[in-house]
């Protein structure tokens, strides 16, 4: 019987003042004890609104069932039928907005832990021997090129090797998985877990290539002349400054470039790797996103005195996962809210000193229905920092874009696409955050597997 | 053949080394004034090395490239035969060869290579092209023959006075211009503050300067924002906006500010590498 008032089981976290000093994962995989007794919690609804909630429309309850029969195995593989990156989405999705928040259990008890659940699912699976690959149809010999090696292009290349067809992933830089490798830290997204999923998807027969940029070594016409569809998963590599004075003192980093030395570069290890990275004392990170909460929490893996976020509006307006602004709390990160940026000071040598800032009271809601930031006149002050890390968005890498005149951009560059989910040019279709401008892992793979779907439609019937 | 592979291996001097590496994608596409990025070793840097010349037929790439740090001392450890971990591009946006009458092509050390494709692009359209060549001592001036046979007049500049002008490259234009040549454009690679003088020079003269800039890059495709450079007053992104870029409004000192950041740590990097490396280069 299922045992839904049993306490929600939350797993272990490494203790806040060690895990600060490491980049080890911090949230601890279940035990067998928890996993069971939180599957247990599952009510295996009818009509599960966990699962009508899921981007990539995994058969929640069905795997919890078969994880409480001690079936590994066949949970793991119940989840790649829709999913075929479980390990990952278990540990970066925001459940609490798709899955989790629309469980029955969370108004009276608090969701069943699924995102636990399927990474307890994933890494059991695959320590245990269990996980295979997914069986790909015959060959169909149509070729399809995946541009990217982020979450929404590997998904959209898994999906592509099942239906039959032969695939080709072009990444550009020299290792593969995108954002999840330079933009996610290791202590929540361990480097091995990258290495594994994309072990799965090549031992699908897909092909990665690294040190290919698409518009540059090769243009997507090119692409067109060896490959009967293409997938533009590119991304959104294209930082976000605060076009503000002083933004070029020396110590401001955009978080795309501090994550990416980090991440991608594993400064942390310097010297035993080649490339470095400064920390000051007293680090400032300006947004309220996830990419702020990571690059605020390696800042303070790199060991400066202080970090702070600062946050142009409130904390109930931030967008960053609520677990991940309550992780970077016990690590010591300091929140200041309702802060603009004005100028970056700086000292004689050129490094920055400080940021003067005004404070901002909450206005009127805007579009998306938060409330805006309004300054309040005469409000200025001197936050002082000697590194800063803007994390305020990303906007689509207009490489891709720029060397192919036919596809067509909205102002805000992201591709634009018809109904189909097609762009404007035929056989050329794209997802994630090259569509979408800055959004999550989740949303990426969904467009990637939407897309997959789509090109195998074409494929099939030429159109 | 694999890709990477080095096919030769040529020292030019006690510093600067050059490869042809075979990698046919980049031979196929690269024009004048971009770049690649290269990696050795794993966990080692993304380092922008610019492009020297390219074969299409051979595929080939040529890049030459000075020992100033642990990556670059690392590139020019390697022997014919190895391979170069990662080689990623064309990258950066080619050099606008235009018809501009005459036209000075300067480089100061191991920037004359890299001015060198820009020079043969010019020639090739047309122009009057003159080669100022800097450095700090004759051991130290690379092409200088093949400067002399692509160029229609090729002056020489050493610090020590050890071969041609005794001074900088700036002395060699301002006797151009004494000369009477009418130097109508310039290119510019070598050390940021002789860029900055150069750059300044020629304005004065009331010759167009453009300046190759060498920012610290990362990514190289526009994704980190680390190689930002202030023109004109606005913030642009090297790697893909340049590295070619008008010289008259560049911030220099704002260059050489930001490309010294890591400085002290690249010296540490340098000093570990140095005391464990045998050496087999054949430069030391």
């Amino acid at each position: 019987m299922p045992n839904p008032s049993a306490p929600r089981q939350n797993g272990k976290q490494l203790d806040p003042q060690i895990r600060k000093k490491n980049f080890e994962e911090v949230a601890q995989i279940f035990t067998q004890e928890e996993a069971l007794a939180e599957a247990e919690r599952c009510l295996n609804c009818k009509n599960p609104r966990c699962q009508a909630n899921c981007p990539v429309g995994v058969q929640i309850p069905a795997f919890i069932a078969l994880l409480k029969e001690g079936k590994v195995g066949q949970a793991v593989a119940k989840i790649m039928e829709t999913s075929l990156l479980p390990a990952i989405c278990g540990r970066v999705c925001p459940q609490e907005k798709h899955c989790e928040g629309n469980c029955v259990l969370r108004e009276k008890f608090g969701a069943v832990n699924i995102g636990m659940l399927e990474r307890y699912t994933a890494d059991t699976a695959r320590k245990e021997g269990l996980l295979q690959p997914p069986v790909c149809a015959s060959a169909t010999g149509k070729k399809v090129a995946c541009i990217g090696s982020g979450p929404s292009s590997i998904a959209a290349a898994a999906e592509l090797a099942r239906a039959g067809h032969t695939v080709t992933v072009f990444e550009a830089l020299h290792a593969f998985g995108g954002v999840l490798r330079y933009g996610i830290p290791s202590f929540r997204l361990p480097r091995e877990v990258i290495d594994r999923e994309i072990e799965t998807v090549k031992s699908m027969g897909v092909t990665f290539k690294t040190d290919v940029l698409i518009g540059a070594t090769e243009k997507v016409a090119d692409l067109l002349k060896d490959f009967d569809a293409v997938y533009i998963g590119s991304g959104a590599g294209l930082p976000t400054l605060l076009g503000i004075p002083g933004e070029s003192a020396v110590g401001v980093y955009s978080a795309n470039e501090f994550l990416t030395r980090v991440n991608l570069m594993q400064a942390y290890k310097f010297p035993q790797t080649d490339t470095p990275i400064q920390i000051g004392k007293h680090v400032v990170v300006f947004g309220g996103g996830n990419s702020a909460m990571d690059a605020a929490r390696c800042a303070m893996r790199l060991g400066p005195q202080s970090v702070t976020v600062a946050y142009r509006r409130s904390a109930a307006e931030m967008p960053a996962r609520a677990a991940e602004v309550a992780h970077a709390k016990e690590e010591g990160v300091a929140f200041d809210y309702l802060i603009t940026p004005k100028e970056i000071l700086q000292d004689e040598s050129g490094r920055v000193k400080g940021i003067k800032c005004t404070r901002n009271e909450l206005g009127t809601p805007d579009a998306k229905g938060r409330r805006r930031p309004v300054e309040i006149p005469g409000s200025d002050f001197v936050l002082p920092a000697d590194t800063i890390i803007v994390a305020i968005g990303q906007r689509p890498n207009p490489i891709i874009a720029k060397t192919t005149p036919e596809l067509k951009t909205t102002e805000r560059g992201v591709l634009e696409l018809d109904e189909q989910g097609k762009t404007s040019l035929p056989g050329v279709y794209a997802g994630g955050d090259i569509i979408r401008g800055g959004a999550t892992v989740l949303l990426a793979m969904k467009d990637g597997i939407e897309a997959a779907h789509r090109i195998n439609a074409y494929l099939k019937e030429g159109k | 053949m694999e890709e990477n592979t080095i096919l030769t291996k040529q020292i030019l001097n006690s510093a600067v080394v050059k490869f042809v590496i075979y990698k046919p994608l980049i031979a196929r596409s690269a024009r004048a004034g971009q770049f690649v990025i290269l990696r050795g070793r794993e966990g080692g840097e993304r380092v922008p090395v610019t492009l020297v010349d390219w074969d299409k037929e051979e595929g080939t790439i040529t890049v030459i490239i000075q020992s100033i740090g642990k990556s670059t001392s690392l590139f020019n450890s390697l022997n014919q035969g190895d391979k170069f971990l990662n080689v990623a591009g064309p990258l950066g946006t080619p050099v606008e060869i235009k018809e501009c009458g005459t036209v000075a092509v300067v480089g100061g050390g191991v920037g004359i290579a890299e001015v060198y494709p820009i020079a043969r692009a010019l020639k090739e359209a047309g122009n009057r092209v003159i080669a100022v060549l800097g450095a700090r001592t004759k051991e130290l001036l690379i092409l200088e023959k093949e400067m002399t046979a692509l160029c229609d007049k090729t002056v020489c500049a050493t610090d020590d006075g050890s071969y041609g002008l005794k001074g900088m490259v700036t002395d060699a234009i301002e006797q151009l211009h004494n000369g009477g040549e009418k130097i109508n454009v310039g290119f510019i690679i070598g050390p940021i503050p002789m860029m900055k003088f150069t750059a300044r020079l020629m304005d004065k003269l009331g010759m167009t300067p453009y300046a190759s800039l060498n920012p610290i890059m990362l990514d190289g495709t526009g994704m980190c924002g680390c190689c930002r450079v202030t023109v004109e007053g606005k913030v642009r992104f090297a790697c893909v906006e340049g590295p070619m870029f008008p010289a008259r409004t560049i911030d220099f000192d704002e260059l050489i500010r930001r490309t010294s950041e890591y400085k002290p740590l690249e010296k540490q990097s340098l000093q570990a590498f140095e005391k464990e490396h045998v050496c087999k280069c054949g430069l030391h």
